[in-house]
């Protein structure tokens, strides 16, 4: 049915171990070759881990399903290397309006706010997404690929994880010292080790729908509440790439999925949204429930699930992929520590803690637009419909407006993992220990670059400083210091002026000062900064033991 | 006093990321406090909230604004 898009097809080879007999041994295996899967994969090959990736499929997702990716998955996705890939291709969108009955109550303009890499969203739709990453995937040399490979047993005994693999050509065995689950809301890993998943289904169905437009149609989204022509429901229309617009149709609980999904019953819904004179051509339609919920734990000994196989929100607010490529951000580089000795396998339960707190944000947003959107109550949609008719002419109206609060990374503020400010360092803005961090435009080696671009995969002590070439010698010293040790901090220094440092300290250039800004810098000023890109740790005065003091306590160390 | 249309909620001592996070949280502990009442308790919590937030605000002034605007949307 797909018109716009051709589906790859990924080479299955027939495992060598199916003729040796020999068992597979590998120190990590992902299991689920969707966006998160994927991204574990890209993450540990850039610590150099050898990763074996096992999906039951040989294509990417059928259908657009997710949709919007919010800019800190942008940021995630630069360091895995399709970044570039994915903003040229996705399609960026600023106007949204939104209907009640048939009036437009209010539209936005997201503006972007101005020196950041990237944009806060770009729509793609998820068959893309997957391409990408499984081609990048294909070209690492630390990543084997192996597709219509399924795991059907799994069993965990002391140190290891063994899985029996089938393919066509029969049976196989892998041990290995880690297995993360990334194989989605139903996880088959999750049910074959008996691990609960709580939380609660919404009544609701809902129909989605890839439409081609013929003719020029504006880039913008469209949402509706109990609009004229799909009464007491509400609408979704967003624009994704190759012209083909995602349509989300809410259904009601005792609609019938099988029916709803007939050509002859969603063509008149469509034809009525956008008025008989638009041309349009059906690409794909399903149609779905959801659930919010989560695992109680997102590791289990030497178990680790990732994306909706330990977390499952409502769609609204793209909480989904996002959330997913968040948590395998988190997961990398704490176990590449692991697995290098270098910290304690407690270092993995700061993975369960800090991604179930994001995931707890994500379930209360995605909650809360999903109770709004769909009330459950009369007094609920009365207040609803009270909101939204204030909306048209009050601010406090529109500010109330639920119809999805699109993903943005969580603050670990409360983390065990983050040293908090020292009393009397005050420091304005939003950079404070545990933030996800803010990107800066910089200039190094007289070329524009981001400071994004510039840090990530290992520690970094990022130190501001008004002109690098006269930085005081036990300075210098206590920064290259940092470099040695068990886990090596690489400085980083930033500089108002442009200068070089005698030494080897890489210098970035902050010609406008909005990284100063940003992060409330004055000379002196030292921010520790995780492998992924969160704020560990600040202080006003460098002092080497209390970095070392912040990293230890990052890493379980302590 | 002239009544504020503007967002305008917030929680002593909470730091906010989000814009929409504390008019959300305002919106969710409205909609929980009707939780499991029938149509008419929902109406007479309604009045009873009314009553004590006009109160609150004390000032006829900005009342009669906010009756205003109220009514006109009806």
């Amino acid at each position: 049915m797909l018109k716009t898009y051709t589906y790859p097809k990924f080479e299955y080879r027939t495992p060598p171990e199916i003729a040796s007999g020999k068992t597979l041994k590998v120190p990590v295996v992902v299991v689920g070759a969707g966006p998160v899967g994927l991204g574990a994969a890209l993450d540990l090959q850039l610590h150099d881990v050898p990763v074996l990736v096992l999906d039951e499929d040989d294509t990417v997702s059928i259908g657009s399903r997710g949709v919007c990716y919010a800019k800190r998955a942008l940021e995630i996705l630069d360091r895995y290397g399709v970044g570039d890939a994915v903003c040229e291709k996705g399609v960026s969108w600023n106007v949204g309006r939104t209907f009640f009955r048939e009036q437009e109550v209010y539209n936005f303009n997201l503006v972007p706010e101005p020196d950041h890499h990237r944009p806060g969203m770009v729509n793609l739709q998820q068959y893309y997404l997957e391409e990408y990453l499984a081609t990048r995937a294909a070209s690492r040399p630390n990543i084997e690929l192996r597709w219509r490979n399924k795991v059907v047993s799994v069993a965990q005994t002391g140190q290891t994880v063994t899985l029996k693999v089938e393919t066509e050509d029969g049976f196989y065995t892998v041990e290995t010292d880690w297995l993360i689950a990334a194989d989605g809301a139903r996880s088959p890993i999750r049910r074959m080790l008996d691990l609960e998943i709580d939380g609660k289904i919404f009544m609701d169905r809902f129909l989605i729908a890839d439409v081609v437009m013929k003719a020029d149609f504006p880039s913008e989204r469209w949402f509706w509440f109990d609009p004229p022509f799909h009464p007491g429901q509400s609408v979704l229309l967003h624009k994704q790439t190759d012209s083909v617009f995602r349509i989300d149709f809410q259904l009601g609980w005792d609609a019938d999925p099988e029916e709803a999904k007939k050509p002859e019953n969603v063509l008149p819904r469509i034809k009525a949204m956008l008025g008989d004179e638009r041309e349009f051509e059906l690409e794909w339609v399903s149609v779905y429930t959801f659930q919010c919920r989560r695992m109680g734990s997102f590791n289990h000994g030497r178990v680790l699930f990732v994306g909706d196989a330990a977390h499952q929100v409502s769609p609204f607010g793209a909480r989904g992929a996002n959330s997913g490529l968040q948590d395998v951000d988190n997961l990398g580089w704490k176990l590449k520590l692991v697995i290098d000795g270098k910290a304690p396998v407690a270092l993995l339960d700061s993975y369960s803690e800090e991604r179930i707190f994001a995931a707890d944000e994500n379930l209360v947003n995605s909650t809360r637009s999903t109770d709004f959107i769909t009330p459950k109550s009369k007094v609920s949609r009365t207040f609803r419909n009270a909101v939204l008719g204030l909306a048209k002419n009050h601010a406090f109206g529109r500010a109330l407006v639920n119809s999805g609060r699109l993903s943005v990374p969580a603050f670990l503020t409360a983390s065990s993992l983050t040293t908090p400010d020292e009393v009397g360092d005050t420091f304005a803005g939003r950079m404070l220990p545990g933030a996800p961090m803010d990107d800066a435009p910089l200039r190094g080696n007289g070329d524009d670059c981001w400071l994004l671009d510039k840090v990530g995969n290992r520690f970094i002590a990022l130190y501001f400083a008004e002109d690098a070439a006269v930085l005081p010698a036990p300075t210098l010293a206590m920064l290259a210091n940092l470099s040695s040790g068990g886990i090596a901090v690489k400085p980083l220094v930033i500089a108002a002026r442009p200068g070089r440092l005698a030494g080897d300290i890489p210098v970035l250039d902050d010609p406008r000062g909005i990284a100063a800004q940003r992060y409330d810098a004055q000379p002196g000023t030292v921010y520790l900064l995780r492998p992924d890109q969160h704020v560990a740790a600040r202080w006003r005065r460098l002092d080497e033991a209390k970095v070392r003091a912040a990293v230890a306590r990052a890493t379980c160390n302590t | 006093m002239s009544l504020n249309l503007n967002p305008n909620f917030s929680e002593t001592g909470k730091r906010y990321f989000s814009a929409y996070s504390p008019g959300d949280d305002f919106y969710e502990m409205l909609i929980s406090a009707h939780r499991d009442l029938s149509d008419e308790q929902s109406e007479l919590l309604n009045a009873r909230l009314i009553l004590l937030l006009a109160n609150h605000i004390g000032d006829i002034g900005t009342l009669r604004e906010a009756l205003d605007i109220a009514r006109e949307g009806v």
